[in-house]
């Protein structure tokens, strides 16, 4: 076991060990959206990260996620039997959408593929406001949910759980020979059909893999507030996963995970500040500086680039014994993001 | 001998510039065919519409007397069309042995598995690399590809093509870059390949000499046209090859 796995193995026990240390309820609550948006922020670095998609539509299936829980707890019953037939709902929606976007749209060029997912997601945002009879539109709806969920603690440790389960999966999906095709595409996308891979089957299975957590990671969200409105649809959510992921590191596992929690920190501190100056309202004002900082001198993301200084130094004291270890590819994975998000790859 | 290869009035034209005209070509079952021509005469673009990067705007293509002419590269690949590419083409962020381990996936057909790791499996590992130092690229397996030096780069070239094992490989100047000393151990390399597996080998070159005593047969080429074709002794002995080729345009573009 290397030093890193170690240290995420204690990094959960503390946070499994955490609720019943500190008892503020605020801090759980965040604690739990940030694990929750660390998934949904995981899904979308499997498409930004591991395979060079760009999709500015992630929104419609965490969407898909929290209107299936919220309407079926609301319009049937707040039983177990129901919130799984909501999970299960979810999973074949957010399956069946993300394969049809893809099949439609993932031969695109990737500059058109990214706005085309945007305008889907566009329809569905439009959708859940038109259908007020069933969703109330921006209003939203509240709703029950089973006993079980409703205490804090147990959803945190729920919510923990389904990021450690995300985490290990992407650690053995993004290792496994599928896995290592999706980089390469990433890479290279004609190499790749030269080699005799269907690239498009590739994309489009990422794309099902992506939406279906993206969705999982919707039900939990509602079922945090026990609330959903049309928000959930919105560019802004999306656009949250980009910027969790690029800060994090982009093509890293855990990346996305701290992404999200600086975000969500950040998000959290600066409201209390709000009252001392009104810029700290503006909170989005400031992550764009943030965001533009990190592109600009950080663009491997704070892992990339921690690992690159990891990298170096254990070279300077092995004595260049192991040149260009495992460890500075990560890093150089932002460089070609850098390009995908410059659009330079498909050229 | 058995043809494997065959091509029917190919042309391919770029805005009405015929890059390759008319071109009918057929290669036999384990020869050794080198294609041969100055700078632009087409040979790229010849591979190109061989392993379906392009699809010729007239003519048609053949496989074992099978028409590939609509077909994929992927399909074309799976078919045993495999090629190298003259500019160098892989995947910069990813270590040399990862670029081969990918070649040897496919070759193995192992495409969807999601839930292995990698590494458990080790045919395809020890396969990629015993290529890789086919190629004398061992040394640099954990190296990403990016921070390969130029000639480096051109062997794992070679080396994904190898890796592919497919029975017909074609090979767009292999060793243009690579330095000096290393040249004869690469179109050794080649030699051994379709000698001990019985492969049929396409392979550009620019300089003729370097080709003369590998090589079955040379074809010749010349304005997108094919200019002659035959045995090596025939063709140096050609006297339009002489004068288009081998005379003034040769010394030019070399
Ligand atoms: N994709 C392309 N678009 C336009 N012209 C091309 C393209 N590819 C090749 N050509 C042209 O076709 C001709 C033949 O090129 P090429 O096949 O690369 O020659 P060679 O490999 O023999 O040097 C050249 O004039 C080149 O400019
Ligand atoms: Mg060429």
């Amino acid at each position: 076991m290397n030093k890193s796995t170690i240290a995420l193995i204690v990094l959960v026990i503390g946070l499994i060990l955490l609720p019943f240390i500190q008892d503020s309820r605020s801090i759980l609550i965040l604690m739990t959206q940030i694990f929750i948006l660390g998934v949904f922020a995981m899904s979308y670095n499997l498409l930004l990260g591991y395979t060079g998609i760009i999709s500015f539509g992630h929104a419609m299936f965490f969407g898909i996620g929290a209107y299936s829980i919220g309407l079926i707890m609301r319009y049937y019953e707040p039983t177990y039997l129901y919130f799984l037939f909501a999970v299960v709902t979810t999973l074949i929606l957010t399956a069946i959408v993300s394969y049809l976007v893809g099949l439609l749209t993932l031969r695109l060029h990737s500059h058109f593929f990214a706005m085309f997912t945007f305008a889907i997601a566009g329809l569905f945002l439009v959708a859940a406001e038109k259908w007020r009879s069933l969703t109330l539109g921006n209003d939203g709806i509240t709703f029950k949910i089973p006993d079980f969920f409703k205490d804090r603690v147990i959803f945190y440790l729920l919510s923990l759980g389904l990021l450690v389960l995300a985490y290990l999966f992407f650690r053995r999906f993004t290792q496994s020979p599928f896995g290592k095709v999706l980089q390469a595409i990433r890479e290279n996308e004609k190499r790749v059909e030269s080699l005799g891979y269907r690239v498009f089957h590739y994309k489009i299975i990422a794309n099902v893999i992506s939406g279906m957590i993206a969705g999982l990671a919707g039900i939990f969200y509602a079922v945090s507030l026990r609330f959903v409105n049309t928000s959930v649809f919105s560019t802004e959510i999306t656009l949250d996963a980009l910027m969790m992921t690029i800060i994090g590191g982009v093509g890293t596992l855990f990346g996305p995970i701290l992404g999200s929690a600086i975000v969500q920190f950040a998000q959290y501190s600066l409201m209390d500040l709000a009252k001392v100056h009104w810029i700290f309202e503006r909170w989005v004002i400031l992550f764009g500086i943030i965001y533009i900082v990190v592109v600009m001198f950080f663009p491997s993301g704070i892992v990339g680039t921690v690992k690159t200084w990891f990298t170096r130094r254990n070279k300077q004291i092995l004595g260049k014994k192991k040149p260009e270890g495992k460890k500075s590819m990560e890093s150089s994975k932002a460089d070609a993001m850098k390009n995908i998000l410059k659009g330079e790859v498909d050229g | 001998m058995d043809t494997i290869i065959e091509t029917i009035n190919v042309t391919k034209s770029f805005d009405g510039h015929e890059a390759v005209s008319d071109v009918s070509l057929k290669v036999s079952k384990n020869e050794l065919k080198s294609i041969i021509g100055p700078n632009g005469a087409g040979k790229t673009t010849l591979f190109n519409l061989l392993s379906g990067q392009l699809k010729p705007t007239a003519g048609e293509v053949l496989l074992s007397g099978e028409h590939v002419t609509s077909l994929s590269p992927t399909y074309r690949t799976r078919k045993g069309i495999g090629r190298s590419f003259q500019i160098t083409n892989v995947f910069p962020n990813l270590t040399c042995f990862e670029n081969v381990r990918l070649a040897v996936q496919s070759k193995e057909g192992v495409y969807y598995n999601m839930l292995s790791h990698f590494t458990s499996h080790k045919k395809i590992n020890d396969l990629a690399h015993e290529v890789l130092s086919t190629v004398l690229l061992d040394s640099k397996a954990e190296e990403l590809a990016k921070n390969l030096a130029h000639g480096e780069q051109r062997k794992l070239e070679i080396a994904m093509l190898l890796a592919l094992d497919t029975e017909v490989l074609l090979l767009d100047e292999p060793t243009a870059g690579m330095s000096i000393e290393e040249v004869p151990k690469i179109l050794e390399v080649i030699k051994q390949i379709k000698e001990t597996q019985n492969r049929t080998i396409l392979l550009i070159e620019h300089k003729m000499d370097m080709v003369l005593d590998l090589s079955d047969s040379i074809t010749v080429m010349f304005n997108g046209a094919l200019l002659a074709d035959g045995k090596p002794e025939e063709i140096m002995a050609n006297e339009q090859v002489q004068t288009a080729y081998l005379g003034g345009l040769y010394n030019e573009s070399s």
